[in-house]
Protein backbone atom coordinates (compact mmCIF):
# COMPACT_ATOMS: atom_id res chain seq x y z
CA UNK A 1 0.00 0.00 0.00
CA UNK A 2 1.24 3.43 -0.88
CA UNK A 3 2.39 5.98 1.67
CA UNK A 4 2.00 8.91 -0.69
CA UNK A 5 -0.31 10.80 1.68
CA UNK A 6 1.27 11.97 4.91
CA UNK A 7 1.79 15.07 7.05
CA UNK A 8 5.01 15.68 5.10
CA UNK A 9 3.25 15.47 1.72
CA UNK A 10 0.61 17.93 2.96
CA UNK A 11 3.35 20.27 4.19
CA UNK A 12 4.99 20.14 0.75
CA UNK A 13 1.61 20.83 -0.84
CA UNK A 14 1.02 23.82 1.45
CA UNK A 15 4.49 25.20 0.71
CA UNK A 16 3.89 24.79 -3.02
CA UNK A 17 0.69 26.84 -2.95
CA UNK A 18 2.33 29.49 -0.79
CA UNK A 19 5.47 29.71 -2.96
CA UNK A 20 3.28 29.98 -6.05
CA UNK A 21 1.25 32.78 -4.47
CA UNK A 22 4.28 34.68 -3.18
CA UNK A 23 6.00 34.35 -6.58
CA UNK A 24 2.90 35.74 -8.26
CA UNK A 25 2.65 38.68 -5.86
CA UNK A 26 6.33 39.56 -6.31
CA UNK A 27 6.27 39.01 -10.09
CA UNK A 28 3.40 41.47 -10.58
CA UNK A 29 4.59 43.89 -7.87
CA UNK A 30 3.49 46.87 -9.95
CA UNK A 31 -0.10 45.63 -9.58
CA UNK A 32 0.09 44.19 -6.07
CA UNK A 33 2.54 46.22 -3.99
CA UNK A 34 3.00 49.60 -5.61
CA UNK A 35 -0.59 50.93 -6.01
CA UNK A 36 -1.54 50.75 -2.31
CA UNK A 37 1.69 52.48 -1.32
CA UNK A 38 1.05 55.32 -3.80
CA UNK A 39 -2.62 55.64 -2.82
CA UNK A 40 -1.82 55.77 0.89
CA UNK A 41 0.97 58.28 0.32
CA UNK A 42 -1.64 60.55 -1.32
CA UNK A 43 -3.98 60.03 1.64
CA UNK A 44 -1.19 61.04 4.01
CA UNK A 45 -0.34 64.12 1.96
CA UNK A 46 -3.95 65.31 1.50
CA UNK A 47 -5.76 64.21 4.66
CA UNK A 48 -2.79 64.23 6.96
CA UNK A 49 -0.46 67.00 5.94
CA UNK A 50 -2.77 69.47 4.12
CA UNK A 51 -6.27 69.04 5.64
CA UNK A 52 -4.98 67.50 8.86
CA UNK A 53 -3.26 70.74 9.90
CA UNK A 54 -6.62 72.52 9.92
CA UNK A 55 -8.38 69.67 11.75
CA UNK A 56 -5.98 69.88 14.68
CA UNK A 57 -6.26 67.04 17.18
CA UNK A 58 -8.36 63.85 17.13
CA UNK A 59 -8.47 61.44 20.05
CA UNK A 60 -5.90 63.54 21.87
CA UNK A 61 -3.24 63.43 19.16
CA UNK A 62 -2.34 65.14 15.85
CA UNK A 63 -4.84 64.19 13.12
CA UNK A 64 -2.03 62.89 10.92
CA UNK A 65 -0.99 60.39 13.62
CA UNK A 66 -4.61 59.43 14.24
CA UNK A 67 -5.37 58.34 10.67
CA UNK A 68 -2.22 56.25 10.15
CA UNK A 69 -3.52 53.03 11.84
CA UNK A 70 -6.85 53.25 10.04
CA UNK A 71 -5.21 53.74 6.65
CA UNK A 72 -2.89 50.80 7.26
CA UNK A 73 -5.94 48.68 8.19
CA UNK A 74 -7.75 49.89 5.07
CA UNK A 75 -4.79 48.71 2.99
CA UNK A 76 -4.52 45.39 4.81
CA UNK A 77 -8.23 44.64 4.42
CA UNK A 78 -8.47 45.50 0.72
CA UNK A 79 -5.24 43.71 -0.19
CA UNK A 80 -5.99 40.58 1.77
CA UNK A 81 -9.49 40.33 0.32
CA UNK A 82 -8.44 41.37 -3.18
CA UNK A 83 -5.49 38.98 -3.36
CA UNK A 84 -7.45 35.87 -2.60
CA UNK A 85 -10.44 36.77 -4.75
CA UNK A 86 -8.35 37.54 -7.82
CA UNK A 87 -5.99 34.59 -7.35
CA UNK A 88 -8.54 31.90 -6.49
CA UNK A 89 -11.22 33.13 -8.87
CA UNK A 90 -8.55 33.42 -11.59
CA UNK A 91 -7.63 29.78 -10.98
CA UNK A 92 -11.29 28.82 -11.11
CA UNK A 93 -11.95 30.86 -14.23
CA UNK A 94 -8.85 29.47 -16.00
CA UNK A 95 -9.76 25.96 -14.78
CA UNK A 96 -6.28 25.42 -13.28
CA UNK A 97 -7.91 25.10 -9.88
CA UNK A 98 -8.53 21.54 -11.11
CA UNK A 99 -4.80 20.90 -10.58
CA UNK A 100 -5.53 21.24 -6.86
CA UNK A 101 -8.93 19.57 -6.89
CA UNK A 102 -7.63 16.31 -8.40
CA UNK A 103 -4.63 16.25 -6.05
CA UNK A 104 -4.64 14.49 -2.68
CA UNK A 105 -4.58 17.83 -0.81
CA UNK A 106 -7.44 18.13 1.68
CA UNK A 107 -9.57 21.30 1.62
CA UNK A 108 -7.96 22.83 4.70
CA UNK A 109 -4.50 22.74 3.12
CA UNK A 110 -5.78 24.44 -0.05
CA UNK A 111 -7.49 27.07 2.11
CA UNK A 112 -4.40 27.52 4.30
CA UNK A 113 -2.18 27.98 1.24
CA UNK A 114 -4.35 30.66 -0.34
CA UNK A 115 -5.00 32.44 2.96
CA UNK A 116 -1.26 32.48 3.71
CA UNK A 117 -0.59 34.04 0.32
CA UNK A 118 -3.17 36.75 0.99
CA UNK A 119 -1.76 37.37 4.47
CA UNK A 120 1.74 37.66 3.01
CA UNK A 121 0.62 40.40 0.63
CA UNK A 122 -1.53 42.21 3.20
CA UNK A 123 1.19 42.24 5.85
CA UNK A 124 3.88 43.24 3.35
CA UNK A 125 1.78 46.11 2.01
CA UNK A 126 0.82 47.06 5.58
CA UNK A 127 4.50 47.30 6.54
CA UNK A 128 5.29 49.34 3.40
CA UNK A 129 2.47 51.78 4.19
CA UNK A 130 3.64 51.98 7.81
CA UNK A 131 7.11 52.91 6.54
CA UNK A 132 5.64 55.59 4.26
CA UNK A 133 3.51 56.89 7.16
CA UNK A 134 6.64 57.07 9.29
CA UNK A 135 8.06 59.62 6.86
CA UNK A 136 5.05 61.88 7.55
CA UNK A 137 4.34 61.37 11.22
CA UNK A 138 7.26 59.44 12.70
CA UNK A 139 7.27 55.80 13.76
CA UNK A 140 4.93 54.84 16.61
CA UNK A 141 4.70 51.46 18.28
CA UNK A 142 2.81 51.33 21.58
CA UNK A 143 2.35 47.55 21.78
CA UNK A 144 4.05 45.29 19.25
CA UNK A 145 2.03 42.19 20.20
CA UNK A 146 -1.34 43.89 19.77
CA UNK A 147 -0.22 45.53 16.52
CA UNK A 148 1.14 42.30 15.08
CA UNK A 149 -1.71 40.05 16.21
CA UNK A 150 -4.45 42.41 15.01
CA UNK A 151 -2.67 42.88 11.69
CA UNK A 152 -2.35 39.12 11.21
CA UNK A 153 -5.83 38.22 12.40
CA UNK A 154 -7.55 40.95 10.38
CA UNK A 155 -5.81 39.84 7.20
CA UNK A 156 -6.81 36.21 7.89
CA UNK A 157 -10.46 37.19 8.44
CA UNK A 158 -10.66 39.14 5.20
CA UNK A 159 -8.78 36.49 3.26
CA UNK A 160 -11.40 33.97 4.41
CA UNK A 161 -14.16 36.38 3.37
CA UNK A 162 -12.51 36.85 -0.02
CA UNK A 163 -12.24 33.11 -0.47
CA UNK A 164 -16.00 32.71 -0.03
CA UNK A 165 -16.55 35.51 -2.55
CA UNK A 166 -14.24 33.74 -5.04
CA UNK A 167 -16.04 30.43 -4.61
CA UNK A 168 -19.42 31.94 -5.41
CA UNK A 169 -18.17 34.29 -8.15
CA UNK A 170 -19.17 33.36 -11.69
CA UNK A 171 -17.58 36.29 -13.49
CA UNK A 172 -14.95 38.93 -12.76
CA UNK A 173 -17.62 41.54 -11.90
CA UNK A 174 -18.67 39.35 -8.98
CA UNK A 175 -15.34 39.79 -7.22
CA UNK A 176 -15.46 43.59 -7.31
CA UNK A 177 -19.00 44.07 -5.96
CA UNK A 178 -18.30 43.27 -2.30
CA UNK A 179 -15.05 45.32 -2.05
CA UNK A 180 -16.66 48.33 -3.71
CA UNK A 181 -20.12 48.34 -2.18
CA UNK A 182 -19.55 46.68 1.19
CA UNK A 183 -15.94 46.69 2.33
CA UNK A 184 -14.95 50.19 1.30
CA UNK A 185 -17.97 51.93 2.92
CA UNK A 186 -17.58 49.82 6.07
CA UNK A 187 -13.91 50.73 6.29
CA UNK A 188 -14.43 54.46 5.68
CA UNK A 189 -17.23 54.48 8.27
CA UNK A 190 -15.21 52.25 10.57
CA UNK A 191 -13.29 55.02 12.32
CA UNK A 192 -10.40 55.37 9.90
CA UNK A 193 -10.71 59.17 9.67
CA UNK A 194 -12.59 59.98 12.87
CA UNK A 195 -13.09 58.82 16.41
CA UNK A 196 -16.38 57.01 16.92
CA UNK A 197 -16.81 58.96 20.15
CA UNK A 198 -17.44 62.08 18.02
CA UNK A 199 -20.66 60.59 16.67
CA UNK A 200 -23.97 61.56 18.29
CA UNK A 201 -25.70 58.88 20.48
CA UNK A 202 -27.61 56.65 18.05
CA UNK A 203 -25.03 57.01 15.24
CA UNK A 204 -22.38 55.81 17.68
CA UNK A 205 -24.44 52.73 18.51
CA UNK A 206 -24.93 52.00 14.80
CA UNK A 207 -21.20 52.47 14.13
CA UNK A 208 -20.42 49.88 16.80
CA UNK A 209 -22.24 47.22 14.74
CA UNK A 210 -19.48 47.56 12.15
CA UNK A 211 -16.75 44.97 12.90
CA UNK A 212 -14.12 47.08 11.18
CA UNK A 213 -14.50 49.69 13.94
CA UNK A 214 -13.09 47.12 16.37
CA UNK A 215 -10.22 46.14 14.10
CA UNK A 216 -9.19 49.73 13.39
CA UNK A 217 -9.43 50.72 17.05
CA UNK A 218 -7.51 47.69 18.29
CA UNK A 219 -4.80 48.38 15.74
CA UNK A 220 -4.77 52.05 16.72
CA UNK A 221 -4.24 50.94 20.31
CA UNK A 222 -1.29 48.81 19.20
CA UNK A 223 0.40 51.71 17.43
CA UNK A 224 -0.72 54.73 19.46
CA UNK A 225 -2.19 53.42 22.71
CA UNK A 226 -5.69 54.92 22.19
CA UNK A 227 -8.94 53.12 21.39
CA UNK A 228 -12.70 53.80 21.37
CA UNK A 229 -13.58 50.16 22.16
CA UNK A 230 -12.40 47.63 24.76
CA UNK A 231 -9.51 45.56 23.41
CA UNK A 232 -10.96 42.22 24.48
CA UNK A 233 -14.16 42.94 22.56
CA UNK A 234 -12.07 43.60 19.46
CA UNK A 235 -10.18 40.32 19.86
CA UNK A 236 -13.40 38.41 20.51
CA UNK A 237 -15.04 39.92 17.42
CA UNK A 238 -12.07 39.14 15.15
CA UNK A 239 -11.69 35.57 16.44
CA UNK A 240 -15.44 35.02 16.21
CA UNK A 241 -15.58 36.23 12.62
CA UNK A 242 -12.52 34.17 11.78
CA UNK A 243 -14.00 30.96 13.18
CA UNK A 244 -17.35 31.46 11.41
CA UNK A 245 -15.74 32.31 8.07
CA UNK A 246 -13.30 29.39 8.34
CA UNK A 247 -16.21 27.04 9.01
CA UNK A 248 -18.10 28.37 5.98
CA UNK A 249 -15.00 28.05 3.75
CA UNK A 250 -14.42 24.47 4.85
CA UNK A 251 -18.03 23.54 4.30
CA UNK A 252 -18.03 25.02 0.80
CA UNK A 253 -14.74 23.36 -0.11
CA UNK A 254 -15.73 19.98 1.28
CA UNK A 255 -19.03 20.02 -0.58
CA UNK A 256 -17.29 21.36 -3.67
CA UNK A 257 -19.69 24.28 -4.06
CA UNK A 258 -18.79 26.18 -7.23
CA UNK A 259 -15.86 23.82 -7.84
CA UNK A 260 -17.08 20.26 -8.27
CA UNK A 261 -20.26 19.37 -10.15
CA UNK B 1 -5.76 -6.45 -8.18
CA UNK B 2 -8.09 -4.00 -9.86
CA UNK B 3 -6.70 -0.56 -10.61
CA UNK B 4 -10.24 0.73 -10.88
CA UNK B 5 -13.52 -0.64 -9.63
CA UNK B 6 -16.75 1.14 -10.42
CA UNK B 7 -19.78 -0.17 -8.54
CA UNK B 8 -23.37 0.82 -9.34
CA UNK B 9 -22.24 4.33 -10.18
CA UNK B 10 -24.99 6.82 -10.78
CA UNK B 11 -24.88 10.50 -11.63
CA UNK B 12 -27.88 12.74 -12.08
CA UNK B 13 -27.09 16.40 -12.68
CA UNK B 14 -29.07 19.24 -11.16
CA UNK B 15 -30.97 19.75 -14.43
CA UNK B 16 -32.27 16.17 -14.21
CA UNK B 17 -29.95 14.69 -16.84
CA UNK B 18 -29.01 11.15 -15.84
CA UNK B 19 -25.43 10.88 -17.10
CA UNK B 20 -24.65 7.48 -15.54
CA UNK B 21 -27.32 4.89 -14.83
CA UNK B 22 -25.71 2.64 -12.23
CA UNK B 23 -22.71 1.30 -14.13
CA UNK B 24 -20.23 -1.39 -13.07
CA UNK B 25 -16.72 -1.54 -14.48
CA UNK B 26 -13.39 -3.09 -13.52
CA UNK B 27 -9.97 -2.27 -14.90
CA UNK B 28 -7.21 -4.66 -13.86
CA UNK B 29 -3.81 -3.43 -12.76
CA UNK B 30 -1.38 -3.00 -15.65
CA UNK B 31 -4.14 -2.87 -18.28
CA UNK B 32 -4.31 -0.51 -21.23
CA UNK B 33 -8.02 0.15 -21.25
CA UNK B 34 -10.13 2.04 -23.77
CA UNK B 35 -13.34 3.82 -22.88
CA UNK B 36 -15.37 4.68 -25.93
CA UNK B 37 -18.70 6.31 -26.45
CA UNK B 38 -20.44 8.98 -28.49
CA UNK B 39 -21.05 12.57 -27.38
CA UNK B 40 -22.80 12.83 -24.04
CA UNK B 41 -22.50 9.10 -23.40
CA UNK B 42 -21.14 9.65 -19.88
CA UNK B 43 -17.40 9.08 -20.40
CA UNK B 44 -16.28 12.45 -19.06
CA UNK B 45 -18.72 12.19 -16.16
CA UNK B 46 -17.21 8.81 -15.25
CA UNK B 47 -13.67 10.19 -15.44
CA UNK B 48 -14.80 13.25 -13.47
CA UNK B 49 -16.13 11.03 -10.67
CA UNK B 50 -13.01 8.85 -10.61
CA UNK B 51 -10.82 11.97 -10.38
CA UNK B 52 -13.17 13.56 -7.81
CA UNK B 53 -14.06 16.56 -9.96
CA UNK B 54 -17.66 15.34 -10.13
CA UNK B 55 -19.66 14.14 -7.13
CA UNK B 56 -21.43 10.82 -7.66
CA UNK B 57 -25.16 10.65 -6.92
CA UNK B 58 -24.86 7.01 -5.81
CA UNK B 59 -22.44 4.10 -5.99
CA UNK B 60 -18.74 3.87 -5.37
CA UNK B 61 -15.43 4.06 -7.23
CA UNK B 62 -12.29 2.45 -5.88
CA UNK B 63 -8.75 3.04 -7.08
CA UNK B 64 -6.46 0.16 -6.12
CA UNK B 65 -9.04 -0.72 -3.50
CA UNK B 66 -9.21 2.80 -2.03
CA UNK B 67 -12.63 4.43 -2.13
CA UNK B 68 -12.67 7.79 -3.89
CA UNK B 69 -15.80 8.73 -1.96
CA UNK B 70 -14.54 7.66 1.50
CA UNK B 71 -10.78 8.23 1.32
CA UNK B 72 -10.37 10.80 -1.43
CA UNK B 73 -6.82 11.93 -0.63
CA UNK B 74 -5.28 8.44 -0.71
CA UNK B 75 -7.22 7.50 -3.82
CA UNK B 76 -6.17 10.67 -5.65
CA UNK B 77 -2.50 10.03 -4.85
CA UNK B 78 -2.68 7.02 -7.19
CA UNK B 79 -4.18 8.85 -10.18
CA UNK B 80 -2.66 11.02 -12.87
CA UNK B 81 -5.23 12.84 -14.98
CA UNK B 82 -4.85 14.30 -18.46
CA UNK B 83 -8.13 16.14 -19.00
CA UNK B 84 -9.80 16.87 -22.29
CA UNK B 85 -9.59 20.65 -21.93
CA UNK B 86 -6.39 22.62 -21.38
CA UNK B 87 -6.45 23.44 -17.68
CA UNK B 88 -3.07 24.80 -16.69
CA UNK B 89 -2.21 28.41 -15.97
CA UNK B 90 -1.09 29.69 -19.34
CA UNK B 91 0.89 32.50 -17.71
CA UNK B 92 3.20 30.00 -16.04
CA UNK B 93 6.22 28.28 -17.53
CA UNK B 94 5.86 24.57 -18.43
CA UNK B 95 8.63 23.64 -15.99
CA UNK B 96 6.89 25.44 -13.11
CA UNK B 97 3.53 23.88 -14.02
CA UNK B 98 4.99 20.37 -13.76
CA UNK B 99 7.06 21.06 -10.62
CA UNK B 100 4.13 22.69 -8.80
CA UNK B 101 1.87 19.78 -9.64
CA UNK B 102 4.47 17.51 -8.07
CA UNK B 103 4.28 19.66 -4.95
CA UNK B 104 0.52 19.20 -4.70
CA UNK B 105 1.17 15.45 -4.59
CA UNK B 106 3.84 15.80 -1.92
CA UNK B 107 6.81 15.29 -4.23
CA UNK B 108 9.81 17.18 -2.77
CA UNK B 109 10.81 20.14 -4.95
CA UNK B 110 14.24 18.73 -5.85
CA UNK B 111 12.71 15.41 -6.97
CA UNK B 112 9.89 17.20 -8.81
CA UNK B 113 12.45 19.27 -10.74
CA UNK B 114 14.37 16.14 -11.79
CA UNK B 115 11.17 14.45 -12.92
CA UNK B 116 9.95 17.57 -14.71
CA UNK B 117 13.17 17.63 -16.72
CA UNK B 118 12.90 13.90 -17.48
CA UNK B 119 9.27 13.92 -18.62
CA UNK B 120 9.49 17.21 -20.51
CA UNK B 121 12.54 15.83 -22.33
CA UNK B 122 10.81 12.53 -23.12
CA UNK B 123 7.83 14.44 -24.49
CA UNK B 124 10.09 16.71 -26.59
CA UNK B 125 9.22 19.84 -24.61
CA UNK B 126 12.46 20.56 -22.76
CA UNK B 127 13.47 23.36 -25.14
CA UNK B 128 10.15 25.06 -24.32
CA UNK B 129 10.31 24.43 -20.58
CA UNK B 130 11.13 27.99 -19.52
CA UNK B 131 9.10 29.96 -22.05
CA UNK B 132 5.51 31.10 -21.62
CA UNK B 133 3.19 28.09 -21.83
CA UNK B 134 0.50 30.09 -23.64
CA UNK B 135 2.80 30.17 -26.68
CA UNK B 136 2.88 26.37 -26.99
CA UNK B 137 1.04 24.74 -29.87
CA UNK B 138 -2.06 22.61 -29.23
CA UNK B 139 -0.07 19.38 -29.41
CA UNK B 140 2.59 20.73 -27.05
CA UNK B 141 -0.04 21.78 -24.52
CA UNK B 142 -1.45 18.25 -24.53
CA UNK B 143 2.02 16.77 -24.05
CA UNK B 144 2.62 19.22 -21.21
CA UNK B 145 -0.51 17.92 -19.51
CA UNK B 146 0.83 14.36 -19.84
CA UNK B 147 4.15 15.39 -18.25
CA UNK B 148 2.20 17.13 -15.48
CA UNK B 149 0.09 14.01 -14.87
CA UNK B 150 3.23 11.85 -14.64
CA UNK B 151 5.26 13.97 -12.20
CA UNK B 152 4.03 12.10 -9.12
CA UNK B 153 4.40 8.78 -10.98
CA UNK B 154 0.83 7.57 -10.56
CA UNK B 155 -0.14 3.91 -10.73
CA UNK B 156 -3.23 4.81 -12.79
CA UNK B 157 -3.00 7.26 -15.68
CA UNK B 158 -6.29 8.51 -17.12
CA UNK B 159 -6.17 10.23 -20.50
CA UNK B 160 -9.33 11.92 -21.72
CA UNK B 161 -8.88 12.28 -25.47
CA UNK B 162 -5.19 13.17 -25.22
CA UNK B 163 -4.58 13.27 -28.95
CA UNK B 164 -7.62 15.31 -30.01
CA UNK B 165 -6.58 17.81 -32.65
CA UNK B 166 -2.99 16.59 -32.67
CA UNK B 167 -1.28 15.86 -36.00
CA UNK B 168 -0.46 12.25 -36.82
CA UNK B 169 3.29 12.50 -36.22
CA UNK B 170 2.89 13.97 -32.74
CA UNK B 171 0.03 11.57 -32.06
CA UNK B 172 2.25 8.58 -32.82
CA UNK B 173 5.05 9.92 -30.60
CA UNK B 174 2.49 10.34 -27.82
CA UNK B 175 1.35 6.74 -28.35
CA UNK B 176 4.93 5.55 -28.02
CA UNK B 177 5.35 7.44 -24.76
CA UNK B 178 2.07 6.18 -23.29
CA UNK B 179 2.88 2.63 -24.39
CA UNK B 180 6.24 2.86 -22.58
CA UNK B 181 4.49 4.14 -19.46
CA UNK B 182 2.10 1.19 -19.62
CA UNK B 183 4.91 -1.30 -20.21
CA UNK B 184 6.66 0.10 -17.14
CA UNK B 185 3.63 -0.96 -15.07
CA UNK B 186 1.28 2.03 -15.06
CA UNK B 187 -2.36 1.17 -15.73
CA UNK B 188 -3.70 3.37 -18.51
CA UNK B 189 -7.32 4.30 -19.19
CA UNK B 190 -7.84 6.11 -22.46
CA UNK B 191 -10.84 7.77 -24.02
CA UNK B 192 -10.41 8.67 -27.62
CA UNK B 193 -12.36 9.43 -30.74
CA UNK B 194 -9.63 7.91 -32.89
CA UNK B 195 -10.88 4.34 -32.82
CA UNK B 196 -7.73 3.24 -34.57
CA UNK B 197 -5.93 4.48 -31.46
CA UNK B 198 -7.99 2.24 -29.18
CA UNK B 199 -7.57 -0.74 -31.52
CA UNK B 200 -3.81 -0.45 -31.75
CA UNK B 201 -3.05 0.53 -28.13
CA UNK B 202 -5.60 -1.07 -25.85
CA UNK B 203 -6.11 -4.61 -24.62
CA UNK B 204 -9.54 -4.17 -23.06
CA UNK B 205 -12.40 -1.94 -23.98
CA UNK B 206 -15.68 -0.64 -22.63
CA UNK B 207 -18.26 1.12 -24.73
CA UNK B 208 -20.55 3.48 -22.92
CA UNK B 209 -23.74 4.87 -24.36
CA UNK B 210 -26.58 6.85 -22.78
CA UNK B 211 -25.02 6.33 -19.36
CA UNK B 212 -24.82 2.54 -19.62
CA UNK B 213 -21.94 0.19 -20.40
CA UNK B 214 -23.09 -1.54 -23.58
CA UNK B 215 -19.94 -3.63 -24.07
CA UNK B 216 -17.02 -4.52 -21.83
CA UNK B 217 -14.56 -7.06 -23.17
CA UNK B 218 -11.14 -7.48 -24.77
CA UNK B 219 -10.45 -5.66 -28.02
CA UNK B 220 -9.70 -9.07 -29.59
CA UNK B 221 -13.01 -10.58 -28.46
CA UNK B 222 -14.89 -7.52 -29.62
CA UNK B 223 -13.30 -7.65 -33.05
CA UNK B 224 -14.16 -11.35 -33.17
CA UNK B 225 -17.83 -10.37 -33.07
CA UNK B 226 -17.49 -8.62 -36.37
CA UNK B 227 -19.28 -10.98 -38.74
CA UNK B 228 -19.36 -8.82 -41.85
CA UNK B 229 -16.48 -6.88 -43.30
CA UNK B 230 -16.73 -4.34 -46.06
CA UNK B 231 -14.01 -4.06 -48.71
CA UNK B 232 -13.45 -1.42 -51.34
CA UNK B 233 -12.06 -2.72 -54.65
CA UNK B 234 -10.51 -0.42 -57.25
CA UNK B 235 -10.92 -1.82 -60.76
CA UNK B 236 -8.51 -1.34 -63.62
CA UNK B 237 -11.29 -0.77 -66.21
CA UNK B 238 -14.73 0.87 -65.71
CA UNK B 239 -17.74 -1.47 -65.50
CA UNK B 240 -21.49 -0.91 -65.88
CA UNK B 241 -22.84 -3.19 -63.15
CA UNK B 242 -21.44 -5.10 -60.15
CA UNK B 243 -21.02 -8.89 -60.18
CA UNK B 244 -23.68 -10.97 -58.41
CA UNK B 245 -22.38 -13.36 -55.73
CA UNK B 246 -24.73 -15.36 -53.52
CA UNK B 247 -24.63 -14.15 -49.85
CA UNK B 248 -22.55 -11.05 -50.63
CA UNK B 249 -23.77 -7.50 -50.99
CA UNK B 250 -21.82 -5.87 -53.81
CA UNK B 251 -22.55 -2.35 -55.05
CA UNK B 252 -20.95 -0.15 -57.67
CA UNK B 253 -19.90 3.16 -56.11
CA UNK B 254 -18.55 4.55 -59.36
CA UNK B 255 -17.54 2.88 -62.65
CA UNK B 256 -14.16 1.76 -61.26
CA UNK B 257 -15.03 1.22 -57.57
CA UNK B 258 -16.88 -1.72 -56.04
CA UNK B 259 -17.94 -2.02 -52.40
CA UNK B 260 -18.40 -5.60 -51.18
CA UNK B 261 -19.91 -6.52 -47.78
CA UNK B 262 -18.86 -10.10 -47.08
CA UNK B 263 -19.87 -12.29 -44.12
CA UNK B 264 -16.91 -13.94 -42.40
CA UNK B 265 -18.46 -17.32 -43.17
CA UNK B 266 -18.01 -16.74 -46.92
CA UNK B 267 -14.73 -17.17 -48.70
CA UNK B 268 -13.17 -14.21 -50.50
CA UNK B 269 -12.19 -16.64 -53.26
CA UNK B 270 -15.83 -16.73 -54.41
CA UNK B 271 -15.74 -12.98 -54.93
CA UNK B 272 -12.52 -13.16 -56.94
CA UNK B 273 -13.86 -16.05 -59.07
CA UNK B 274 -16.97 -13.99 -59.91
CA UNK B 275 -14.83 -10.99 -60.76
CA UNK B 276 -12.66 -13.09 -63.02
CA UNK B 277 -15.70 -14.57 -64.77
CA UNK B 278 -16.97 -11.04 -65.45
CA UNK B 279 -13.51 -10.04 -66.70
CA UNK B 280 -13.02 -7.45 -63.98
CA UNK B 281 -9.39 -6.88 -62.95
CA UNK B 282 -8.80 -5.65 -59.37
CA UNK B 283 -6.08 -3.00 -59.09
CA UNK B 284 -6.16 -2.64 -55.30
CA UNK B 285 -8.29 -3.56 -52.30
CA UNK B 286 -8.77 -2.15 -48.78
CA UNK B 287 -11.05 -2.27 -45.72
CA UNK B 288 -13.76 0.35 -46.04
CA UNK B 289 -13.59 1.52 -42.42
CA UNK B 290 -11.71 0.76 -39.29
CA UNK B 291 -13.02 -2.55 -37.97
CA UNK B 292 -13.57 -1.29 -34.45
CA UNK B 293 -15.41 1.70 -35.79
CA UNK B 294 -17.87 -0.60 -37.56
CA UNK B 295 -18.62 -2.41 -34.30
CA UNK B 296 -18.82 0.83 -32.37
CA UNK B 297 -21.42 2.18 -34.73
CA UNK B 298 -23.40 -1.02 -34.47
CA UNK B 299 -23.29 -1.11 -30.66
CA UNK B 300 -24.24 2.49 -29.99
CA UNK B 301 -26.92 2.57 -32.67
CA UNK B 302 -28.49 -0.80 -31.93
CA UNK B 303 -31.92 0.82 -31.54
CA UNK B 304 -31.89 2.82 -34.76
CA UNK B 305 -30.56 2.89 -38.28
CA UNK B 306 -26.77 2.81 -38.41
CA UNK B 307 -25.30 6.06 -39.70
CA UNK B 308 -22.59 6.24 -42.28
CA UNK B 309 -19.01 5.66 -41.23
CA UNK B 310 -18.30 9.38 -41.55
CA UNK B 311 -21.22 10.24 -39.27
CA UNK B 312 -20.13 7.62 -36.80
CA UNK B 313 -16.60 8.95 -36.69
CA UNK B 314 -17.94 12.45 -36.14
CA UNK B 315 -20.38 11.18 -33.53
CA UNK B 316 -17.61 9.54 -31.60
CA UNK B 317 -15.74 12.81 -31.70
CA UNK B 318 -16.06 14.43 -28.30
CA UNK B 319 -16.98 12.88 -25.01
Amino acid sequence: MTEKVSARSYWIGYQTILIKEVTRIIRIWAQTLLPPVITMSLYFVIFGAIIGRRVGEMGGMPYMDFIVPGLIMLTVITNSYGNITSSFFGAKFGKHVEELLVSPLPPWIILAGYVSGAVFRAVLVGILVWLVAGAFSGFHMHNLFVTGSILLMTSIVFALGGFINAIYAQKFDDISIIPTFVLQPMTYLGGVFFSVSLLPGIAQQIALINPIVYMVNAFRYGLLGVTDVPLWVAYAMIIGFGVVLFWICMRLLTKGVGLRT
Amino acid sequence: MNALEVCQLRKTYGNGVEALKGIDLNVVEGDFFALLGPNGAGKSTLIGIVSSLVNATAGETRVFGISVQKDRSRAMAEIGLVPQEINFNQFEKPFDIVVNQGGYYGVPRRVAKERAERYLTQLALWDKAFGPSRQLSGGMKRRLMIARAMVHEPRLLILDEPTAGVDIEIRRSMWRFIRQINEAGTTVILTTHYLEEAESLCRNIAIIDHGDIVENTTVKALLGKLDVETFVLDLREPVERPPQVDGMDIVLRDPTTLEASIPKSRSLNRLFKALELEGMEVKSMRNKVNRLEELFVRLVHADGPAPTAAQAAAGAGAA
